[in-house]
């Protein structure tokens, strides 16, 4: 009676075998450590108060990056763990890792980089600068910005439950049915992707809302949609594929969740369902994501590249044209994905020319940022660094795409190492080198220091080589007809060489991580000779340099108005007489736990649900809606920050960049 | 409170949320058009099972539509009232939408009871899979306006009409619109094509 309480949760789901044994470990001590050492230094309180509970998007931006941080620290070790299977489990020889726990790691590894990592790190720099960019002060909802950001952080943590109790999905890192129905995965990890997945989208799809709105509602006086500096507009294009695309990994999710949970025919292979409209729901989602992913990334490479060439950014218009149509081509793609499921020739065929047309666009954003480096005065650092890496590497993996794009080419290449070493040139070279260059970029604007030089250009060349090491020889591997996903081949088909390689490439890249780790620790120490006192460290362009740094709360004192793009740089060029600024009261959101309570209870839910415990799914979801009509009743929401304290703040920081 | 807003940010807030809650509605519209794809897809796939045909109960479903439809005007009647600050006369239509919507979802329950005990429930079919889903996605969300409505009715009773009462009210009304023209395609695309003979 009492073990129906708890579901299909055994005492024995707690057990498993040695390496996954030690992951269990390396968390629950992590956790521990961190627990322990909040209670040591008695920080609890500061940690809910300064926070946790913090509506400012300064501080949700850097709880998403230290959580995609942490996150991309273990996808990686997810990685070290695959490599190492590849490299060594050839003839006789059977690795270090079962079947099914090798499935395991590359499903949560893929799952990690994109929805925790990527995502995460997308989501922590739009909330660091975008509002600074457009000259707000807040986003449109502050309060649904929180709760994005703990929906986020639950799906995360779901995921990482997964390692502790039972076990994650062996499905891939998008499921596919009839492998992922209930026939064929009948434990939990399948459930665990679903769930955690389904909280984390559903925070991503509010994120989307509220930046959209954020974006068309909130510019400084002046700005007009063509005087938006490009990373607001490379923005714009990404939250409009999430508003139009996450819809549908909602809906995918939610059914597949039902024929596994209550026992409904949409995927399976029998009584009338039918696999391969997952297949069409996820992709119609998961193409666009792969924009909504790089988007940004382009953006912030035409601010760094603008920036360190002492330049005006070359063809605006056609860059913010060129995001348009990409925007738009996004949903013309999917099927490219599956063109080996037999649409037909025609169907095909469009696809495959839809996809090879996203190269024009592309290549003119290429072309645009080589002619905003001629004849402009190059500055070589860390983020420029990022950018030169980024744009051989994508270039590399663009034309492996367009490759591929041939339905014809596709048929011999599909599912190989091919297909997986393209999608890493465009995420790794494309997405995370942006990130990492828009983090190195931002950082003094939101801690008031520059991270340190020479480590971030060490961190940068491993990155690199590693990369380069990683992937190039998975591109020769499924040249020779190494499929995907291989725990195991012969010692004949002569391979194991080139995975060697491929695992080389990996530590490097691990190196590269061990360096940017040791750039935040030796910045954080030499913090003092760092500091940013002007406000504008890199001779900036846009609206966030004109304020001190670290950013006020509130961003700025007085709300700008602007009359031309690269707003800050105008204003620096022009001789005009700057007036004294008039303080007036501003009006900010209170801090409120709430956000971390419903996404407590959205992390009940999940769990309930996974594990099958229907009472605990009845308490949960009445949580949830207990909490909104709670915070909805409640009107006591803002607290003001008085003209004289603003002064207060703002003669502060001026003094300091007179010192 | 220890500060007052403008009239402009009052004004500016309740836009810009309103502006937000379109933007809502138009996922929402992403995930029933899903739901409404994969329906179309499994619509055949009834495995020897009865289809729509054999099934739809039309006059039924006809008084459900009305039902909702009257729901909707109702719930207009409600925010004109509310914009004349007419305190009782609010209450009473948002008390008429939330009878009607309630007797909407009591008939769609006892729709699927029937067909459950007919041994027709969603397991017998990739086809019923997909009626069940798409038109219990509609009712979750008339559920979730139901609930929605007693937190607002409360929220009027004991404020009155505040800037963020009559924010909400607007906001309700769009809500329940939107889904008053998604029962339209339900109404459509499930019922009326799945009857006719072809």
């Amino acid at each position: 009676m009492f073990a129906d309480l708890l579901g299909r949760l055994h005492l024995s789901d707690f057990q498993h075998d040695m390496i996954a044994t030690g992951g269990q470990l390396s968390i629950v001590f992590g956790i521990l450590g961190i627990v322990g050492l909040l209670f040591y230094l008695k920080r609890w309180k500061w940690l809910w108060r300064e926070w946790l509970t913090s509506q400012d998007p300064k501080k949700i931006g850097v709880m998403y990056i230290i959580v995609a941080f942490v996150m991309l620290i273990r996808g990686l070790g997810d990685t070290m763990l695959l490599r190492t299977q590849q490299a060594t489990s050839v003839g006789n020889s059977h690795g270090i890792l079962t079947s099914d726990h090798f499935q395991q790691i590359f499903s949560a590894h893929g799952t990690l980089m994109i929805f925790f990592v990527a995502m995460g790190l997308m989501f922590g720099l739009i909330n660091l600068i975008l509002p600074l960019q457009i000259g707000a002060r807040d986003v449109a909802f502050p309060f649904l910005n929180s709760v994005s950001f703990w929906l986020f952080a639950a799906g995360m943590g779901l995921v990482n439950l997964s390692l502790i109790v039972g076990e994650f999905s062996a499905a891939g890192w998008l499921a596919y049915p009839p492998l992922s129905g209930i026939a064929l995965s009948p434990g939990v990890g399948v459930d665990y992707w679903i769930w955690s997945l389904q909280i984390a989208g559903v925070g991503s799809l509010l994120s989307g809302v509220n930046f959209l709105v954020t974006i068309l509602k909130m510019r400084a006086p002046g700005m007009t949609l063509m005087k938006m500096p490009i990373f607001v507009w490379s923005v714009l294009g990404s939250m409009t594929l999430i508003v139009f695309a996450f819809p549908f990994l909602t809906g995918a999710l939610a059914l597949l969740g039902l024929d596994r949970t209550i026992g409904t025919h949409f995927f399976t292979s029998d009584l009338g369902g039918n696999p391969m409209m997952y297949v069409n729901l996820i992709w119609a989602w998961g193409h666009p994501e792969v924009y909504v992913l790089v988007l940004p990334a382009f953006g912030i490479y035409s601010e760094v590249v603008a920036t360190f060439a002492r330049k005006r950014l070359f063809g605006y218009t056609s860059m913010v044209y060129a995001l348009a149509s990409i925007t738009v081509l996004a949903f013309l793609v999917w099927l490219h994905h599956f063109f080996t499921m037999g649409a037909g020739a025609n169907v095909n065929t469009f696809f495959g020319i839809m996809t090879a047309v996203i190269a024009i666009p592309t290549g003119v954003k290429v072309f645009n940022w080589l002619f905003t480096m001629y004849r402009g005065q190059i500055h070589f650092k860390t983020p420029m660094m990022w950018f030169l890496a980024f744009v051989v590497t994508f270039t590399i993996g663009g034309a492996a795409g367009v490759l591929m794009s041939i339905p014809a080419a596709d048929f011999q290449l599909h599912n190989t190492l091919f297909l997986v070493a393209h999608f890493h040139t465009m995420i790794v070279g494309g997405v995370l080198f942006g990130y990492f260059a828009g983090f190195s970029y931002w950082f003094p604007k939101i801690f008031g220091f520059r991270l340190n030089e020479r480590l971030g250009r060490y961190a940068l060349y491993s990155w690199l080589v590693g990369f380069v090491l990683a992937f190039v020889p998975l591109y020769i591997l499924g040249i020779m007809g190494a499929t995907r996903r291989l725990d195991h081949y012969d010692a004949s088909l002569g391979w194991q060489w080139l995975f060697i390689i491929a695992a080389i490439g990996a530590l490097t890249i691990l190196l590269g991580v061990g360096f940017q780790v040791a750039q935040l620790v030796v910045s954080i120490i030499t913090r003092y000779d760092n500091r940013d006192l002007t406000g504008d460290p890199w001779d900036g362009r846009t609206l966030e340099w004109s304020i001190s740094s670290p950013a006020p709360v509130y961003n700025f004192a007085v709300i700008p108005t602007v009359t031309d793009r690269d707003a800050f740089w105008e204003s620096k060029q022009s001789e005009a007489v700057k007036l004294p600024p008039v303080y007036t009261d501003i009006v900010l959101p209170k801090n409120t736990g709430m956000g971390v309570i419903i996404a407590g209870f959205a992390f009940l839910f999940g769990f309930a649900i996974i594990w099958h415990i229907w009472w605990l799914m009845v308490i949960a979801l009445f949580g949830i809606i207990g909490s909104m009509i709670v915070r909805a009743s409640d009107d006591d929401t803002e607290e003001v920050i008085t003209a004289d304290e603003v002064a207060r703040i703002e003669i502060a920081a001026a003094q300091r960049s007179v010192l | 409170m220890s500060h007052k807003l403008s009239a402009e940010q009052v004004q500016f807030d309740t836009d810009k949320t309103i502006f937000g809650f379109w933007v809502y509605i138009l996922t929402d519209c992403v995930l029933f058009a899903s739901l409404f794809a994969t329906y179309a897809v499994l619509r055949n796939g009834t495995a020897g099972g009865p289809s729509g045909a054999e099934l739809f109960n039309m006059p039924y479903v006809l008084v459900e539509t009305l039902l909702l439809l009257t729901s909707s005007f109702t719930s207009g009647m409600a925010l004109l009232a509310a914009t004349k600050r007419n305190k009782s006369a609010t209450l009473m239509w948002l008390g008429i939408t939330f009878a009607l919507g309630t007797i909407f979802v009591g008939m769609e329950l006892h729709e699927f009871s029937n067909l459950v005990q007919d041994g027709n429930s969603w397991r017998r079919s990739g086809f019923l899979s997909a009626f069940f889903t798409l038109v219990g996605a509609h009712g979750l969300h008339i559920t979730a306006g139901l609930l929605w409505l007693v937190a607002l009715v409360q929220q009027v009773v004991q404020k009155g009409f505040t800037s963020g009462t009559l924010k909400r009210l607007q906001l309700f009304s769009l809500f329940w619109h939107f889904l008053d023209i998604v029962w339209i395609f339900i109404f459509t695309i499930v019922y009326l094509i799945g009857v006719v003979k072809v």
